[in-house]
């Protein structure tokens, strides 16, 4: 029965949606379709002459085995950024959301990571870890513990991680924070009485009643190390030593921008399109089931 | 009504004569930040305050690859500069781009201004010249690889000589670790510098077809042995910490001023900086030989960045940018850039005219680029290279020379993949500019 609307339809529904739907249409259904049209392409520099390839830069692409590498250098990246980012962020929200005094000088702290530019973020990390100006650096040699994510892989991948998770906890914070702000204090107080300890009472109550918040959260997380970390890279390591840290968004960027291939690069961006939407979709129909709205 | 009208007609009048004399405004972007940029201001103000028909109004457009870029998007936009500064590895982009660039000769030509491609470093033209000889950008700001010593650090750790040989390289880089060092020797810009510039000094092929410069369908060829038995004897010495990788493009820089290490091989335009942060002596010295493979060296190649002429713009303009050219060779505005910017002198004038101010007496070793680049005329192997994706290739060589440094691969490995991974690049390229 409500199902039937109860207004005459008119225009106005449809005007108001209208830049909503507009602004999809510029910034992204436009950009996709261009980008689909150019990866069947290999094109100069300059425009100047473009040849159809058909599937060939695909093809290129998925027979490069450094590709594939990226690709799973990629899922690595982003579940680590996704999950220190938000454990940390979730820590440090059940912290501050029992503080009183102060209160608002740690949350101002604790949220100013977020006002800074990825490449300004990138910058100060790799200033820290410098191997030869780096204040960490310099303690970790101390410890006998050789630091130089120049020429050391793995280093360089932790170091991105790093930089890369600590620009989202701030992100994350603000919504655990909200989110354990919302919950009732007495469900706690009942709770209490009934001699549960604060450990248990995050367990039982805090965490399945922020599960809405952490869902929208691991999606904005994933999204943001797919797309946004490309910023801490450029700045950090370039996508080195030797690829180790040169995830799809990066080498989207370093083949189309800098490279001038952009056959290439847009068959690259289709790529990663297709991922992130698969990656959606599993965390809606799988993870989303977990998830009680209240 | 009648005062409406009045001012109307003084208005339109006023624009008329405003547009009557107003200069043709000329558009440079360029890639130099900081100091140089100002010394680009400067150079842009003397022009305009030289003459009242043309204004060259110079902009910044950030690092080179953005600044190719940034032209190339707004060549496809229609709203290109009349001239843009680009780094030598975009050139062979620039150059097939045939439509899209004017040829730097041909534009003097067509606006009679005079023009002595013979005036150049031969080393520099040979880089942006057609096969039949032509210049197509008019070279600006070339640097060439040096050997950076610690004169300090050398006389303490014992070494009496500079090292001319990548022997003596070795030698004086195992002392300088034996006296306390954390490094004996790291280098900047690793494939200009042990690919490129390796190659060209010791007369070796880094491509077939003169390097790229006969035309399409080359093929690299730098996975030679003498270039990994280079590479190989440097992962060698990273073992002992006489050689030490430290990043992309000048990323070493403070290795060598902090005094870590004690050499360093990078692009003499560093002198500057160096001469800034350095609280030691230091010198420069040419490059090393590898006396295995040649004798005698022959001769460096450029890096840096030259200017092209772009195509599309009114007519009107390119009057104005030739004649802004002939200004920016002349030695007058050549040497005092070339002295504060630590770039070479581009032309044999402009290296007279520093000479006779007693520039390279007062600043002894700042014409060992000049004297790398003029040593023997260029050869097939050494007048440069001209290969298509080039950014892209160098990126190649970037991360295979890392995983040699990192111990991953083998350098006979590591090179046998970069140029696989190269020649994938260049036929990429061809199938672009057909």
């Amino acid at each position: 029965m409500l199902k039937r609307s109860h207004f005459r339809p008119g225009l106005l529904p449809y005007l108001l949606v209208a830049p909503q739907i507009i602004i999809t249409l510029v910034f992204f259904i436009w950009p996709a379709l261009q980008a689909l049209y150019e990866s069947f392409y290999i094109q100069s520099a300059f425009g100047l002459g473009s040849t159809f390839v058909g599937l060939e830069n695909f093809i290129s692409l998925f027979e490069d085995p450094l590709y594939i590498e990226s690709v799973w250098r990629t899922f690595l990246f982003s579940g680590l950024v996704a999950v220190l980012a938000m454990s940390l962020a979730l820590t440090f929200a059940a912290l501050a959301d029992r503080v009183i005094r102060g209160a608002l000088a740690y949350r101002t702290l604790l949220i100013w990571p977020y006002a800074i530019a990825p490449a300004v973020a990138g910058a100060l990390w790799i200033f820290m870890f410098d191997p030869t100006l780096g204040i960490v650096s310099y303690t970790l040699d101390m410890f006998g513990i050789e630091w130089n994510q120049a020429v050391n892989g793995t280093q360089a991948m932790a170091l991105v991680i790093m930089a890369a998770a600590w620009k989202q906890i701030a992100y994350n914070f603000l919504f655990f924070l909200a989110g354990m702000q919302a919950i009732p204090p007495s469900v706690y107080e009942a709770a209490s009485i009934d001699g549960a300890s604060p450990i248990r009472r995050f367990r039982d109550i805090t965490l399945p009643l922020l599960a809405p918040t952490s869902f929208f959260l691991l999606v904005m997380n994933i999204v943001y190390a797919f797309f946004d970390t490309f910023g801490i890279i450029d700045a950090m390591t370039q996508g080195g030593p030797a690829n180790a840290t040169e995830i799809l968004v990066y080498k989207v960027y370093q083949d189309g921008f800098v490279g001038l291939d952009l056959g290439g690069s847009a068959a690259q961006s289709v790529v990663l399109m297709f991922i992130v939407i698969a990656l959606t979709v599993v965390q809606f129909r799988f993870i989303e089931k977990k998830v009680q709205y209240a | 009504m009648k005062k409406f009208l009045q001012i109307g007609l003084f208005a339109s009048l006023s624009s008329l004569a405003i547009s009557a004399v107003a200069q043709t405004e000329i558009q440079w972007w360029h890639a130099m930040g900081g100091k140089n940029g100002e010394l680009i201001q400067g150079m842009a103000d003397k022009f305009n305050a030289s003459q009242n028909k043309y204004k060259i109004n110079p902009v910044f457009k950030g690092s080179y690859a953005e600044t190719m870029t940034g032209a190339i998007a707004a060549f496809r936009a229609k709203q290109q500069p009349a001239i843009v500064q680009v780094y030598e590895v975009g050139t062979a982009t620039m150059m097939y781009a045939k439509g899209a660039v004017y040829s730097v000769e041909k534009l003097m030509k067509d606006n009679n201004q005079p023009f002595d491609r013979g005036a150049f470093v031969p080393a520099v033209t040979s880089y942006y010249s057609t096969p039949e000889g032509e210049l197509l950008s008019m070279p600006f700001n070339s640097s060439s690889p040096v050997l950076w010593y610690n004169k300090d650090a050398l006389n303490k750790a014992g070494v009496t000589k500079v090292p001319t040989t990548w022997d003596e390289v070795g030698a004086a880089a195992k002392k300088l670790v034996d006296s306390g060092m954390k490094c004996g020797l790291s280098v900047g810009f690793q494939s200009w510098v042990l690919i490129e510039n390796y190659s060209a000094w010791h007369n070796l092929p880094i491509g077939t077809l003169e390097n790229g410069f006969g035309g399409l369908g080359t093929q690299l060829v730098f996975n030679n042995e003498h270039v990994k038995n280079r590479l190989a004897t440097l992962a060698e010495w990273t073992k002992d910490k006489r050689f030490v990788y430290g990043g992309r493009a000048g990323a070493s820089l403070p290795m060598f001023t902090n005094g870590e290490c004690g050499m360093w091989i990078n692009s003499s335009a560093y002198y500057g900086s160096i001469k800034s942060q350095a609280k030691f002596n230091f010198g420069q010295a040419m490059m090393p030989l590898d006396t295995s493979v040649a004798k005698a060296p022959q001769n460096s190649i450029i890096g840096g960045a030259t200017l092209w002429v772009l195509q599309g713009r009114p007519a009107a303009e390119y009057a104005g940018v030739a004649e802004f050219l002939s200004f920016l060779i002349s030695p007058e505005v050549q040497a005092p850039w070339a002295m504060e910017s630590g770039y070479v002198p581009i032309t044999k004038a402009a290296s007279d005219l520093m000479q006779s101010q007693g520039f390279y007496a007062n600043n002894p070793g700042t014409d060992t680029a000049v004297k790398e680049l003029s040593l023997n005329p260029p050869t097939a192997n050494s007048k440069g290279l001209r290969f298509g994706n080039f950014v892209q290739i160098r990126d190649v060589i970037n991360e295979e020379m890392e995983a040699i440094w990192a111990g991953t691969k083998t350098a006979d490995k590591a090179m046998n993949d970069a140029v696989d991974r190269g020649n994938k690049l260049l036929r990429r390229f061809e199938q672009s500019v057909q």
